[in-house]
């Protein structure tokens, strides 16, 4: 066998894996779609369920969910900032802080989504909840219940080990030169971080937030029991509502809906807007991270 | 772009020329103290010579250092070449003004032996070769340095002139050997001065035209 | 130069610029330095040394000499390397730089740095100049600032070529125009002395030549060191020079003795090209 034909031979087998994920994919959109289009219209996406869940719309499961993702966003970026900043610009790498606290990380991302429900549950409902209820509310149920503002923080620590590490290549990325040349200038080190070296990994931040928003936006054990419920007559207006959460739905229509047959083509639409909801939120934190690439990079 | 070194490119030109002018001075001075019989110029001529050796060293200092701390190129290595050998030729000049001064000196107490004719012609003729030389590398006239080469022949025919005439004075009186003796050294020495001047032209046109001259009696013509 | 000359009968010639050698006044001293790398290697062994007001010196060697180092020991730039050991001094207008209370932040304003590798922030010219005046807090006024920029820009001969796109970013600049724009983001500071490692080794021979005819211009008012591997830069832009060899100070002059009459063989062995 000539070294040309073996080179041959390896194209063709790489090409024909990277060929099969495409199929996968078009496979799963498209079987979504195909089933999903018919019931997709406008009165689907604006309207609230009717009838135990054979017809209206999914409206407040959309609004749910991009709510829920947003809270977690917020809770997310700054905290895993923080900690990259920590991993990447501060910390000693021989030391017992930068060990235990990597490790923590590196376990985090390991740690079954089921798990982060229970932790929600256990922690933030029961826990910190319980006792901002009885401190702060004259023992009144307020915070101790299954809430928006706790399935949010849930997500956030399931989706921290991504921002940080996105976030710390970024910053490991900006050429040492920058630092120096801002030290050189009489900059101390935190106006060298927050000046220099972080508005040029703002990327980096961006894809770390991107990271977190997909899989924020598809996690449901995370959030079972601490604040998706199924049917709700109104809209999340405190952080201490409960909400409706287009993963949450899915799981409850396709697991315990009365009549299966009828649900069916319901369920394939939620299906759709789900993910075309993730598609569209990604799509935007894309278009703001090349945007500013553009604007910030523009070397020769 | 203006380059810093160009300055002192300039500043050595400057310093050879002020050189060129007290050899020049030193030239006229000595001739005309021997024509007028004036031993106090000729002192003086003996005096001043330190200073043309001091201006020697220097130049020789700063050829040193440019040549060593820039990378020179082209017209400005060559013209700093030149400078060196200009340099030497011209301290001889000096050394020959004073040689002449020194004749005068011994024969400030006798008669003339004759007119001087030929002698004050050679003497000019010497003291503009060296003028026109020197201008010459003020203006890059590269014609001028040619004449210059040409006029030398001149030069060493009014030397041969100078020795016969003598020669026959002192056959016919010894009493007029002494001074004649020392006019013939004056006529080699103004003869001598007239060389270096011509190997200052040839150093002009190897700055200018880049070509070295020397030995080619052909150019000459 | 006139195209004719008179015939000279008693000028008195001038002497002109010569420097009368007058009591050359120090801006930093180091004073029997011996740096340490964690490792315990010896980077800069026992070295004594003056920099001399608004003269450039220039320091020599082959690589790993420790002059880079050295450099960076001035404004304490290596301070940024974990397990380091400084002993000696180095006085900055008397005053010794490692002394336990000495203000790290303010030494490196009044001893600005340009490095090797041209390295603009990847923002826009105005704000690579004015980010050392606005994180030192040197400006009360837009308007101040703006005087800065375009003075800091003239003096780095750059202003007319950027005047009209100071908010383009500054990585589109040339690599001679980045090294220059660098140079202006220090002077904008106005530090009192500059440091420059290798400066020119990155560009091309025209813009080296402009940084160098600069550094004639910056002499004025600023004391310059230059850390080079090209001898003949160092011989033609400096006023003193050291050699360096293994992190020792073989020698140390005027550049003008350095190069024609070295007082040390190594120095002469180095300088003539036959170093092994």
């Amino acid at each position: 066998m000539t070294w040309r034909s073996v080179d041959k031979v390896w194209i063709g087998l790489t090409a024909l894996a990277a060929a099969i994920i495409v199929f996968m994919l078009a496979f799963i959109v498209g079987n979504i779609a195909s089933n999903g289009w018919a019931k997709l219209s406008w009165e689907f996406v604006s309207q609230a369920p009717r009838g135990g869940m054979t017809e209206g719309g999914v409206f407040p499961a959309i609004y749910g969910t991009t709510l829920l993702v947003l809270l977690m966003t917020i809770f997310v970026v700054p905290l895993g900032v923080c900690v990259a900043i920590y991993f990447s610009e501060y910390a000693d790498r021989t030391g017992w802080l930068y060990r235990a606290s990597r490790s923590a990380v590196d376990n985090l991302a390991g740690v079954p989504s089921i798990v982060f429900g229970l932790f929600g549950l256990g922690f933030f409902v029961k826990g910190v909840g319980a006792a901002m209820d009885k401190t702060l509310f004259g023992n009144e149920l307020t915070f101790g219940q299954p809430a928006i503002l706790w399935a949010a923080l849930t997500l956030a620590v399931l989706t921290l080990p991504v921002v940080i590490v996105s976030v710390e290549e970024a910053l490991r990325a900006v050429p040492q030169s920058f630092r120096d040349a801002s030290l050189a200038l009489g900059a101390t080190k935190s106006e060298t971080i927050f000046r220099v070296v972080l508005p040029h990994a703002v990327p980096g931040v961006l894809t770390g937030g991107i990271l977190a928003v997909s899989r924020g936006a598809g996690e449901v054990a995370p959030i079972l029991f601490v604040g998706a419920a199924y049917f709700l007559p109104h809209l999340p207006a405190k952080l201490n509502d409960q909400f409706m959460e287009l993963g949450y739905h899915i799981f409850v229509l396709t697991t315990q809906s009365p009549d299966v047959e009828q649900t069916k083509p319901l369920l394939y639409s939620t299906v759709l807007v789900l993910l075309a909801l993730t598609f569209l939120l990604n799509l935007t934190a894309i278009a703001i991270r090349t945007r500013l690439r553009w604007t910030s990079g523009g070397g020769r | 772009m203006e380059r810093h070194f160009v300055r002192e490119l300039e500043e050595l030109k400057e310093r050879l020329l002020w050189m060129g002018s007290l050899a020049e001075r030193a030239v006229h001075l000595s001739v005309q103290s021997l024509l007028e019989s004036d031993a106090t110029l000729a002192q003086q001529v003996v005096e001043e010579e330190p200073a043309i050796n001091q201006m020697q060293m220097e130049i020789d200092d700063r050829v040193m250092q440019l040549l060593a701390l820039q990378q020179l190129m082209a017209t400005d290595l060559r013209f700093v070449l030149a400078v060196s050998r200009i340099n030497a030729d011209l301290e001889r000049i000096g050394d020959q003004a004073v040689n002449i001064a020194q004749s005068a000196l011994r024969i400030v107490r006798h008669p003339r032996v004759k007119p001087y004719i030929d002698l004050p012609r050679m003497s000019q003729a010497a003291e503009e070769m060296v003028r026109d030389s020197l201008n010459a590398l003020v203006s890059k006239d590269t014609e001028l340095a040619r004449s210059v080469m040409l006029r030398d022949d001149q030069v060493d025919h009014l030397r041969d002139q100078v020795f016969r005439e003598l020669l026959t004075y002192m056959m016919e009186n010894s009493s007029v050997v002494f001074p004649a003796f020392e006019l013939i050294l004056v006529a080699k020495n103004l003869e001598r001065i007239a060389d270096h001047a011509t190997n200052i032209a040839e150093d002009v046109i190897y700055i200018v035209a880049g070509r070295d001259v020397r030995h080619h009696a052909a150019d000459r013509r | 130069m006139a195209a004719t000359r008179e015939f000279p009968l008693l000028k008195t010639h001038v002497q002109r610029n010569e420097e009368a050698p007058q009591a050359r006044s120090e801006k930093m001293r180091v004073d029997n330095l011996t740096f340490r790398y964690a490792s315990r290697k010896v980077a800069v062994d026992g070295v004594t040394m003056p920099f001399y007001e608004r003269l450039i010196t220039a320091i020599i060697g082959p690589s790993g000499c420790g002059k880079s180092t050295l450099l960076r020991t001035l404004n304490r730039m290596n301070d940024l390397i974990p397990g380091i050991t400084v002993e000696g001094e180095i006085l900055l207008d008397g005053q010794d730089i490692y002394a336990p209370r000495f203000d790290v932040i303010h030494l490196r304003r009044r001893v600005g740095m340009v490095f090797q590798q041209p390295n603009p922030f990847p923002k826009s010219i105005y704000d690579n100049v004015a980010f050392g005046p606005r994180i030192n807090g040197l400006a009360r006024s837009r308007a101040e600032l703006n005087d800065r920029v375009e003075r800091a820009l003239r003096q780095a001969a750059l202003w007319t070529e950027v005047k009209d796109r100071l908010n383009r970013n500054a990585l589109q600049l040339s690599g001679g125009e980045q090294q220059r724009l660098c140079i202006a983001r220090a002077l904008a500071v106005q530090p009192e002395m500059l440091l420059m490692d290798e400066p020119a080794s990155a560009l091309d021979p025209v813009s080296t030549a402009k940084i160098e005819e600069l550094m004639f211009e910056l002499k004025k008012h600023y004391t310059i060191v230059i850390v080079t591997h090209n001898m003949q830069q160092a011989a033609r832009v400096s006023d003193f020079t050291a050699f360096l060899l293994n992190g020792a100070l073989v020698e140390f002059n005027p550049t003008p003795q350095l190069f024609t009459t070295p007082a040390d063989p190594r120095t002469e062995s180095y300088i003539t090209g036959r170093f092994g």
